[in-house]
């Protein structure tokens, strides 16, 4: 039996981990088909349709799907679910909202953020923040899956014609009703998918004293990240906390300044591929973690680095 | 309104795990055992809540071995009125506390049912969720900011993209951020008052509930470590090794 993917998306277009998720499903059997459920997602639905590796694609439209309520999708895609062996998305707060939902009622126990698909029934997963990883084999007929999204790459997203069809909606669940949705905007690039990431923590000693680090990440078209201290000490707000209660980032380059290493930030940030330290006390935890690892004061060393960038011809963005 | 609210009793957030020689799981012998971090903001939301008169009384319900007990008599000490203990040994999947708690939900009948978002040791985030499927009742998930109004509350919830409001019916789960509130802190004269508040023990097997799991951990293992990194100079050579060693700059 196929593998269905639940789209994640705007009404308007895919979200980008739509892409990583649809890969892992990939990887799980080659018949993979999506399900996109909207209003007015016609144009979602379309671009989710040229995706190479979907044999098909599901619409489902109705006013209550308008903003993603996990109460009315689920029983759309539990009823979707008998032709299907396994269900797919992405671990985050899309999927871990609405997975275990459709779990429960297909009485499958769900196997949560998995970082790579070992056969289509035995999975490897993080737990303990990432301190340990688990090799999990699932003996449920039905299998709900989320993947995190950081652990897979991006699928094709052009040159594909599967087919749309149109499916029924379900009934609307009345107990809960959407009142209003604040995005955060800014012209940086989102936290959880930026390629760079720049965080400073307790070392900063204020929220003044982010502007060092808010110049760099600018010149490198980094997005903001802070230690959990910062946050508690109200340098910066917390939608930029990395780690184990905050987010989970994997950039390229993960650039650590002032943070210590304290093991809820190591959770979220140390599968990065390239790490930078600069912190003033060389023992701290956060160098073991460390490619380059520079002992210095930060109130010198930021400025410095800012003058070393602006001498570069050109930097990657 | 009654609220029940569900902890679980993990390893304490500040030891350093260490994963068993044998692959079978961490090690938990002699290690700090604690009630999972979003869980205390849970209880502490519920008693606050009871505290400005609009809950009459906070149950705190566990489901685990003899000493998971703990985390119910801390919730007493900071408020809870009384206790269950679900008692059971062994792993429990999300699965099968979620129909756990839908026996204790029929006994009990709250208006509200509080956890944390996600337990720190399996990290599953999903039995807020799997209860209020079994349920059939709305959803709250990741809650950052809670408003009791009559019959409903007004829930913000932590997302990818921001904040989202919902407004849901009474009955409801709520899935609690570790944002939502700080939890305090028990004192001394409330921890004694603590040991005389109730709590009724329950015997899994009593429920009627299968509770065997469907998942099989074949391995743990620790995670690949990271190759030994360099300790630079200065920033100049920094820049130079992130422009033309590592080339990410």
């Amino acid at each position: 039996m196929a593998v269905l993917l639940i789209a994640e998306h705007n009404n308007k277009e895919l979200r980008p981990f739509t892409l990583n998720a649809a890969t892992a499903a990939s990887q799980i059997d080659s018949d993979v088909h999506a399900v996109i459920i909207g209003q007015n997602s016609a144009d979602a639905a379309k671009q989710l349709s040229e995706l190479p590796l979907l044999k098909k694609v599901l619409s489902v439209e109705g006013a209550h799907y308008e903003n993603f309520t996990a109460e009315n999708f689920a029983p759309v895609i539990v009823k979707l679910a008998e032709n299907y062996s396994h269900i797919v998305c992405s671990a985050n707060t899309f999927g871990k909202n609405l997975m275990p939902r459709i779990a429960a009622h297909l009485d499958t126990s769900q196997v949560s953020d998995i970082i790579k698909v070992i056969s289509p029934d035995t999975f490897l997963r993080p737990i303990y923040a990432g301190n340990a990883f688990a090799t999990i084999k699932s003996n449920d007929a039905k299998k709900c899956i989320t993947i995190r999204p950081t652990s897979f790459d991006p699928c094709e997203s052009t040159g594909g014609s599967a087919p749309i069809e149109k499916v029924d909606a379900s009934e609307e669940f009345s107990n809960t009703k959407f009142i209003k949705r604040e995005e955060i905007k800014s012209d940086r690039p989102e936290l959880g998918t930026a390629r760079i990431v720049v965080s400073g923590g307790r070392g900063m000693q204020s929220g003044d004293n982010f502007k060092l680090i808010t110049e760099i990440a600018d010149k490198l078209g980094a997005a903001i990240g802070a230690s959990r201290a910062a946050v508690d000490a109200g340098y910066i707000s917390n939608d930029h906390q990395v780690g184990q209660t905050g987010k989970v980032v994997v950039p390229d380059l993960y650039i650590a300044v002032g943070i210590s290493g304290a093991i809820q930030h190591l959770a979220g940030m140390k599968e990065s591929k390239v790490i930078v330290a600069i912190n003033k006390d060389g023992e701290a935890p956060i160098f073991s973690v460390a490619d380059y690892g520079l002992e210095a004061d930060l109130f010198e060393a930021l400025p410095q680095f800012m003058e070393e960038l602006n001498k570069l011809n050109t930097i990657q963005k | 309104m009654k609220i029940l609210v569900a902890v679980k009793r993990v390893i304490d957030y500040n030891v350093q795990i260490r994963v068993k020689e044998d692959g079978t799981g961490v090690v938990t012998d002699n290690v700090k055992m604690s009630t999972n971090p979003p869980d205390d903001n849970a209880i502490e939301e519920a008693v606050k809540i009871k505290e400005a008169g609009k809950a009459t009384e906070v149950v705190a319900v566990t489901v685990g071995e003899e000493k998971a007990q703990e985390t119910v008599r801390k919730a007493l000490a900071v408020g809870a009125d009384r206790g269950i203990h679900v008692k059971v040994d062994g792993i429990l999947e999300p699965l099968a506390v979620s129909k756990i708690l839908q026996k204790i939900v029929d006994k009990e009948k709250p208006d509200l049912v509080f956890m944390g978002k996600q337990a720190i040791d399996d990290d599953c985030n999903q039995t807020g969720q799997m209860l209020s499927a079994l349920l059939n009742w709305p959803q709250a998930t990741f809650a950052s900011k809670i408003d009791v109004q009559d019959n409903k509350l007004e829930v913000t919830r932590e997302i990818d993209e921001g904040l989202e409001t919902i407004e849901i019916n009474v009955p409801a789960i709520v899935t609690c951020d570790l944002r939502l509130n700080e939890p305090r802190y028990a004192s001394l004269p409330n921890i004694m008052k603590a040991k005389k508040k109730p709590i009724e023990e329950i015997a899994a097997s009593d429920l009627g509930v299968d509770v065997s799991p469907r998942l099989e951990q074949l391995k743990v293992e620790e995670p690949p470590k990271r190759k030994a990194g360099i300790k630079v100079a200065n920033v100049a050579e920094l820049v130079q090794k992130l422009k033309n060693e590592a080339k990410v700059i």
